[in-house]
């Protein structure tokens, strides 16, 4: 399987990237890590006239902590990701999801503004991000934006980045001291993307919870934060009563597609599985 | 640049500097198997899945048949044809896949090398569980990947300088 023909790019800067996507248009897709376009590309899914690599780019390579918050490039891998001391320490949550993400190689290549920014429903960084309260740095034609990850996604595949802007950085908080979390993947096999996920950030005091976020992963077009559901746990001990009425919640959101992945009613019924597992596991967690 | 302007590439192949005009959708495992001739590195899937086609570019494993040829400009890559020792005498893993019967039909070997060769450098002394989670990016249809555990266990331990001793089972 060979992709269709095009012209290669790699400008060294992001003004020279910009300035590409612009001048070409929808002609013109940027290359992260590769391995949702090429995959694409082969099978003709993706046919661009222009690709613009940013593996020439410099400065979108990193991750760095500015106070409280920490601040990762858009090119970082997820290897870059596992390898990191301030993601073990700081937020543990993405250290684990990142572990998930399908297998050594790809992880090698993939990165996190590729994951964030193709739009996938399937990907995992994307709910994990709404839950731990990420924005995003876009850069484009008009100059850059900081965007919510709550924001962001539109549909499947849409997404808010206007035409010539690429995914720039990440700024995620660090999450608080002492915090629970976890994240939960049902999959068919290793390296598959999601049947359902659930990614959970919960603190807790004196055995209640006092503040918890919880973020589905391809369970929707789009990811999803399950607020009610957090709401429900909020001043309680995670009896089982509150689980039952949390996962409740969270599948009332739930409008997975029925697919190879299983029919919509399983996927729901798994979805809330995950929520239960990930409340539980973070709860045990938390100090 | 027309879309089928071929561009000139340089890069070191498995210690040797090697060039080639390509074109920039040429996968990197097509430049490497066609215009190097090295077809020790295999298509399987051709999506990503098996890790057949699994090269060392930069001290990274990667699947050859998603990186274009044109972005590995100035890379060093090793591939199975530059895994044995420099006396040409078979490398640990190499034996250790041999001793061990870590291969059926050997489609599959030549990714699960590279692979693992890159693992031992990043973790010279794996468990059992981190060698199969390694190599979870390579699949094997033959073996049931018990003898390819071995012969990793097998060449961890020689690289380490210790005796290899076989779990029982």
């Amino acid at each position: 399987m060979i992709p269709g023909p095009f012209s290669y790019h790699r400008p060294a800067s992001v003004a020279d990237a910009i300035r590409l996507l612009s001048t070409f248009g929808d002609d013109a897709r940027p290359l992260a890590g590769g391995h949702s376009l090429v995959p694409m590309m082969k099978l003709r899914l993706a046919t661009p006239e222009h690709l613009i690599d940013l593996h020439g780019i410099d400065g979108l390579k990193g991750i760095r902590r500015e106070g409280n918050t920490i601040v990762i490039g858009a090119m970082t891998t997820q290897h870059d990701l596992l390898a990191s001391d301030v993601i073990a320490n700081s937020l543990p949550i993405l250290h684990e999801t990142a572990l998930l993400i399908a297998d050594p190689q790809v992880r090698y290549r993939g990165t996190i503004g590729g994951n964030v920014a193709n739009g996938d429903p399937g990907n995992d960084m994307p709910a994990l991000m709404m839950t731990l309260g990420a924005s995003y740095r876009l850069e484009g034609p008009g100059g850059a934006r900081d965007l919510p990850a709550s924001e962001f996604y539109q549909g499947a595949y849409f997404t808010a980045l206007e035409p010539g802007e690429i995914l720039t950085s990440i700024s995620v908080p660090a999450a608080a001291a002492g915090h629970g979390y976890a994240y939960e993947k049902l999959k068919r096999k290793i390296g598959d993307y999601a049947t359902a996920a659930a990614a959970v950030v919960l603190t807790m005091a004196g055995g209640k919870v006092t503040s918890c976020s919880i973020g589905l992963t391809n369970l929707n077009e789009t990811p999803l934060l399950a607020t009610d559901a957090a709401k429900a746990v909020i001043g309680t001990s995670l009896d089982e009563a509150t689980l039952k009425k949390a996962a409740a919640a969270a599948v009332a959101i739930m409008a997975p597609a029925s697919d190879a992945r299983g029919p919509a009613e399983y996927r729901k019924h798994v979805g809330g599985i995950m929520v239960t597992r990930a409340l539980t596991r973070a709860a045990a967690r938390a100090s | 640049m027309a879309k089928t302007q071929k561009t000139h590439v340089t890069m070191k192949v498995n210690g040797a500097e090697v060039e080639g005009l390509v074109e920039p959708r040429t996968l990197l495992v097509h430049f490497i198997r066609e215009n190097l001739s090295l077809t020790g590195t295999h298509i399987g899937c051709e999506t990503t899945h098996c890790g057949a086609c699994t090269v060392d570019l930069d001290g990274m494993s990667v699947k050859s048949c998603t990186v274009f040829a044109v972005q590995a400009e100035g890379s060093e890559i090793m591939t199975i044809e530059g895994v044995a020792n420099a006396d040409g005498s078979l490398s640990a893993l190499q034996e250790g896949f041999r001793m061990m019967h870590g291969l059926q039909c050997g489609f599959c070997t030549p990714g699960m090398i590279l692979r693992a060769q890159r693992l031992l450098k990043e973790n010279p002394s794996p468990t059992e569980a981190e060698i199969r989670m390694g190599i979870s990016g390579n699949f094997c249809r033959c073996t049931g990947y018990q003898n390819i555990v071995k012969a990793i266990q097998y060449a961890a331990a020689k690289i380490n300088g210790v005796e290899f001793q076989e779990a029982a089972e």
